[in-house]
């Protein structure tokens, strides 16, 4: 068993991405591996000085692509572990996220979001990685992605990430953006953190099948040296993990790798609702531009417009349930997110007309105004007549 | 040579156990490899070198990478992991600096090790992380269907150097060399007992040890290269193959034609990555 790591606790003033880095640390996570790049660097240098003061591991890999991957390895070695990247980084990590996905690895991934497409906007804020975290890597699957809007949220969302992953036995992304990450707040960290156990063979290794999901689709995971002998491939495999080279067995692994994650929705789908109840409009943001969404309600509010929020927490797998019942409340919907409309296509597609959507995008490199966020108000209570 | 009637006679005795069956996934038998290619004898060394060291074999962990090396760790029976394309090293590193204790083996092909994966070779080597690598150079990609690699020899034809190659091509024991492996040693498939101890030595040295099995792909490279069958290429290693321990890894080229250079070059000790970092805790707990 890795230490228990020592943790801080009691109220901090810190900004998202230490935020990011103690949560990992409170979950329990003993590996870190990363590649400089900004807007994360703060992640990595908090884990470079914090992991060898609690018995963990930090290596500075020489690119993104290893940086995944020895994540990839390390929790194959047992322990928690975790990466941070930023835009580039997060593409190049789309190999082996994959990899993490098909031989179903628990680990976590922050990407602190900023300008982009390309080396865009290294210092400036952005949410245009949406879509990647989505779909990024190579074939079909399905992920699970936090938002955090603060620190404090980038703290806990980063600890549930843990937990998900190892519930999941998935890799699960925080995604956060450059300024949630470089804005200090108050950031209460709690006593006790609960450490997320992994999932344990139950049977002696000759009886042992590591493909083998229990009833809730996980199968127990057997990690190096603890005598299972198993054999873990990226190629399409059979519940031995050999490779298994035929359509009908990549159907029933591909279909169990997203039902595993689909069927417990309301394990991980987390949201929050500021003044839908009487709401005409409702306002769907997440990450940093909720923030800015929620000055915008308050704004609208006070000029006697019924406006309410609905602050996506997790994006992916995107809550349809939950955007439908506000969709099928309210006259229109407004999206306001820093990139040319990502999300607002999930909103779009879940409206399925029943309310108009209005987008109010930015493509990066500030947040928005509130009154950018007041005029989308105002054209769709236009649209909705 | 072609043309020339292949003697083909069947062996006297074929033994239905490979004796080191203790350590293959059996089931997962036949394997994927062609006749003559060179893959079987380096994992038969590998496994025999392993039966040599009698190590706890749940403290033994392969890693490989994709192409036809990278299937070795589908088939021994040891935790294994056949990782993505270049990407042996730095899953190996995460696994080994998770998991100390276990010993941890590379083995994987030149292409993907040094061309896709070329740039964590030199850092998993200046690292100095303990591990061992066991790269069977064939000179091309053979599982896709004999393409041009980051070890193809000036004028080889591939796939897609259908005009005679004309990128100068590494010299794998010099790079290894230079990027900091602390045991550095070339054979070739014909050289089994050698191969076998210099396994053996790699795996017991610490530190980052290198490998090189230089071995025949008679489907692919030495079809379209004229060397006739795997045991032609036997015969040419035993012509060609110069055993010449400590020699400069800078003379160890190889031209095809002309004689190589094989041997163990390097075998030296040197804090590896996992010792400096725990001299560097200490550091850090002595000063408080
Ligand atoms: S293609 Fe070449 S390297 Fe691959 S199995 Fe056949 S002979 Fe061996």
């Amino acid at each position: 068993m890795p230490p228990k790591p020592v943790t801080l606790s009691g109220v901090h003033f810190m900004n998202g991405d230490e935020a990011v880095a103690e949560g990992a640390i409170a979950a329990g996570c003993t590996f870190f591996a990363a590649y400089p790049i900004t807007p994360q660097s703060e992640i990595a240098e908090r884990m470079a000085r914090r992991l060898p003061q609690i018995g963990g591991m930090f290596i500075q890999m020489e690119d993104e692509l290893a940086a995944m991957a020895a994540v990839v390895g390390a929790a194959w070695g047992g322990v928690k572990a975790m990466t941070a990247t930023s835009g580039p980084g997060f593409s190049l990590m789309m190999e082996n996220l994959g990899l993490a996905i098909m031989t179903e690895t628990p680990c976590v991934l922050a990407n602190v979001q900023r300008g982009a497409p390309s080396t865009g906007l290294p210092t400036l804020v952005g949410q245009g990685d949406m879509m990647q975290a989505r779909w990024g890597s190579h074939g079909h699957y399905e992920i699970i992605a936090l938002a955090p809007a603060s620190p404090q949220e980038a703290f806990d969302l980063t600890v549930k990430a843990f937990a998900l992953s190892e519930r999941f036995r998935v890799p699960v992304l925080v995604m956060t953006d450059e300024v949630v990450g470089h804005m200090y707040e108050r950031v209460e960290i709690p006593e006790e953190v609960p450490i997320a156990p992994r999932r344990k063979p139950q049977v002696p290794p000759e009886e042992f099948l590591p493909y083998k999901p229990d009833e809730d689709l996980v199968p127990p995971m057997a990690c190096a040296g603890e005598g299972y002998r198993i054999h873990v491939t990226g190629l399409t495999h059979d519940e031995r993990g050999y490779p298994a080279m035929d359509a009908e067995a990549h159907d029933r692994l591909v279909r169990r790798l997203v039902e595993k994650i689909l069927r417990y929705r309301e394990e991980y789908t987390f949201w929050e609702e500021v003044g839908l109840e009487d709401a005409e409009v409702a306002i769907v943001s997440y990450g940093i531009s909720a923030r800015v969404a929620h000055g915008a309600m308050e704004l609208a509010r006070k000029k006697g417009l019924k406006v309410g929020l609905l602050r996506l927490i997790t994006c992916w797998p995107f809550p349809d349930e939950i955007v439908r019942k506000v969709a099928e409340k309210v006259a229109g919907l407004v999206v306001v997110e820093i990139n040319l409309g990502q999300i607002a296509r999930e909103v779009e597609r879940v409206a399925c007309g029943r309310a108009p959507v209005v987008g109010v995008y930015h493509a990066g490199g500030r947040i928005h105004t509130p009154e950018e966020v007041l005029s989308g108000i105002e054209e769709v209570l236009k649209d909705a007549g | 040579m072609p043309g020339k009637p292949k003697e083909k006679a069947a062996p006297e005795f074929v033994p239905a156990r490979h004796p080191m069956e203790k350590y293959l996934r059996t089931e997962r038998l036949p394997h994927i490899w062609c006749a003559g290619c060179g893959l079987g004898t380096a994992l038969s060394c590998f496994l025999f070198a392993l039966d040599e060291l009698g190590w706890d074999l749940d403290s033994v962990a392969v890693v490989s990478g994709i192409g036809c090396a990278g299937r070795v760790a589908g088939y021994v029976r040891l935790d294994s992991y056949h990782t993505t394309h270049g990407r042996a090293l730095p899953f190996a590193t995460g696994l080994k600096l998770a998991k100390p204790d276990l010993h941890v083996v590379v083995f994987s092909g030149d292409g993907d090790l040094f061309a896709i994966g070329g740039n964590h070779f030199i850092h998993a080597a200046r690292r100095n992380i303990d591990m061992t690598v066991i790269c069977v150079n064939n000179f091309n990609y053979g599982m896709t269907g004999g393409q041009l690699g980051p070890t193809t020899p000036l004028e080889a034809r591939c796939t897609t150097a259908p005009y005679g190659n004309f990128e100068p091509p590494f010299n794998l024991v010099y790079l290894a060399a230079s990027a900091g492996a602390t045991y550095v040693a070339r054979w070739t498939t014909l050289h089994a007992r050698r191969l076998q101890h210099a396994m053996v030595e790699a795996l017991s040295r610490k530190g980052f040890t290198f490998v090189e099995v230089i071995s025949p792909c008679p489907t692919n490279y030495g079809r379209r290269n004229r060397l006739g069958e795997g045991l032609d290429e036997m015969r040419y290693y035993a012509e060609h193959a110069v055993i010449r321990h400590g020699a400069d890894p800078k003379e160890a080229d190889i031209v095809p034609g002309k004689d190589f250079l094989i041997g163990k070059f390097v075998d030296m000790e040197k804090l590896t990555y996992l010792e400096m970092y725990r001299a560097k805790v200490a550091q850090l707990k002595g000063k408080r």
